[in-house]
């Protein structure tokens, strides 16, 4: 339990650090929200209509900056070897790496949202309701890329091939996570129908990207 | 003949070469009659002669998820037996998936924009084609990106498998989420049932490119494992150069 | 008309999505066949340079000499 709590502890502090992904992650979400209005028009009727699924997109794209050095750097400097040494199951290792991860990268996201939504002219409900949804979605967001990550680890420069292949595996938490989100704000459908589905498809998530991460991890070192 | 006996590439290639012929003549006459069925077939008292489209785009349609099985099962065979011809099968099995997938999007494309105006609606199925289309082209780009072979094999099996266990989330959402931005007025391609008429030519049409999907398969299996065996032997002269 | 036969408004969408068809399925077989010749060519060109030097071992598939 130790090991497990001395490499949480240990990827928190890496991503922390400047290089480490996430203050990037934030940035990144504050830059893409900002672009939006360039692209769009400032009309914020429009903006706050379509504020959701402009917070879920950057949100999406964010999460996956950090994700290709996850596990890569581990491979290469031999971290991942000395994980297993300790004892510790691969498949809870790659887990406490991507818990790590959300925290440091998606949970900022979920904290920024709000503050990026004043810029997108959203209400405060329609606020909290991204919030939420964001707090449900982003841990799948994390798994999904974790695989992503695992498949690619081998790859000196797979950061692009990485979002390729995860991208439109997070196409259905996307799809529930805005739903939800408007949901809330505007009805007539109720919030936990599309909410109660996103939950659900996080927490298969959590469970086929630990798996299969770990498979494609064990099948990268050999 | 055990499976394993296959591994054998020489094996498979004789055995490639004695069945490849009957495939293709298979192939050839199931398309004549086919597309002679297609000829036939009445026109659709909605849609008129265009429903003729829907022999090609539902028969693609089958097949690009078909071709995805096929990449699965092959998975499961490099991930759990670590048969050397799950490999190669997986590789072969890509590029065709994309190509019908490819079909489907353009035929679907073009029977829309008769049918809806538009040559391109975020319709459910279409959609999930695209998708769908996108994640061969990842599984692609995953091949040629590992350079080992068995390494590559090994990482595309699992993505493999975790998309053919998103898929049916992804077709699900999409069809959630398209219910949910849908326009009062939906046509229903092909009318809500099919009649026999037009069955028994998209059948037909459905095993004509069944049994084309299986002979470019095979070929392209026998020319994976030559294109491996070329590796090897370019890999052999090298290592006598350099090592001497 | 199409080989005798009224495709009626929209026969160039029909005609268009087998005309697509056609060329797609060309373009996988004339790569399968393609790539074919180049595999056999250049096995043949490496098997006739191996024959000049000592026989090596069936390797297999991945290039890894198989015991068993």
């Amino acid at each position: 339990m130790t090991a497990l709590i001395a490499l949480l502890v240990r990827d928190m502090r890496l991503a922390i650090r400047v290089g480490g992904g996430a203050p990037i992650g934030v940035l990144f979400f504050l830059i893409v929200v900002t672009l939006t209005p360039f692209a769009i028009g400032p009309d914020l009727a429009l903006l706050a209509r379509i504020g959701p699924a402009i917070l879920w997109l950057g949100a999406l794209l964010a999460s996956l900056l950090a994700l290709d050095r996850l596990v890569a750097a581990d491979l290469e400097d031999g971290s991942l070897d000395l994980i297993l040494t300790a004892g510790v199951p691969l498949e809870l290792a790659v887990a406490v790496k991507a818990v790590a991860h959300w925290l440091t990268t998606g949970l900022p996201l979920v904290v920024a949202a709000p503050l990026l939504g004043l810029l997108l002219n959203l209400d405060p409900a329609a606020t909290g309701a991204v919030a939420l949804t964001l707090l449900a979605g982003t841990p799948a967001l994390t798994f999904i890329g974790l695989i992503g990550a695992a498949v690619t680890v081998t790859l000196r420069r797979g950061g692009l091939l990485l979002a390729i292949l995860v991208l439109p595996l997070t196409i259905p938490v996307l799809i529930f996570g805005v739903a939800a989100a408007n949901a809330a704000i505007v009805g007539p459908m109720p919030f936990a129908t599309p909410f109660t589905i996103l939950c659900g498809i996080a927490l298969l998530s959590i469970v086929a990207g630990t798996f299969a991460a770990a498979a494609a991890l064990r099948h990268a070192m050999e | 003949m055990p499976l394993i006996d296959l591994a054998n590439p020489t094996r498979f290639r004789t055995l490639a070469d004695r069945i490849l012929p009957w495939l293709g003549a298979a192939t050839i006459l199931a398309f004549a009659l086919g597309l002679q069925q297609a000829y036939f077939a009445p026109n659709d008292y909605q849609q008129g002669a265009t429903v003729k489209i829907m022999f090609l785009h539902v028969p693609s349609a089958w097949l690009s998820t078909m071709a995805w099985g096929v990449m699965s099962v092959a998975a499961l065979g490099t991930l759990v037996w670590r048969h050397p011809l799950a490999d190669v099968a997986a590789k072969s099995a890509a590029p065709l998936g994309a190509a019908f997938t490819l079909l489907c999007l353009i035929t679907g494309s073009l029977w829309g924009r008769p049918m809806w105006g538009t040559y391109w609606v975020w319709d459910a199925r279409l959609t999930s084609e695209l998708v769908l289309f996108l994640m061969y082209l990842g599984v692609i780009a995953l091949w040629h990106t590992i350079d080992d072979p068995g390494r590559a094999a090994r990482a595309v099996a699992v993505l493999t498998l975790v998309g053919a266990l998103d898929l049916p989330i992804i077709k699900f959402s999409v069809d959630w989420w398209n219910t949910l931005h849908q326009p009062a007025s939906v046509f229903r391609v092909g009318g809500s049932t099919i009649d026999r008429s037009m069955l028994i030519p998209l059948l037909i049409m459905a095993i004509a490119f069944t049994l084309l999907f299986f002979t470019l398969h095979l070929a392209a299996m026998r020319n994976e494992i030559m294109r491996r065996r070329v590796r090897t032997l370019l890999m052999l002269r090298a290592d006598a150069a350099g090592g001497h | 008309m199409v080989l005798g036969l009224d495709l009626g408004p929209h026969a160039a969408f029909i005609e268009s999505a087998y005309a697509i068809a056609v060329v797609i399925l060309a373009a996988l077989i004339i790569w399968v066949v393609a790539d074919h010749r180049r595999q056999a060519r250049r096995l043949a060109d490496l098997e006739a340079y191996g024959k000049g030097r000592r026989a090596e071992p069936d390797t297999g598939f991945s290039g890894k000499v198989e015991s068993g």
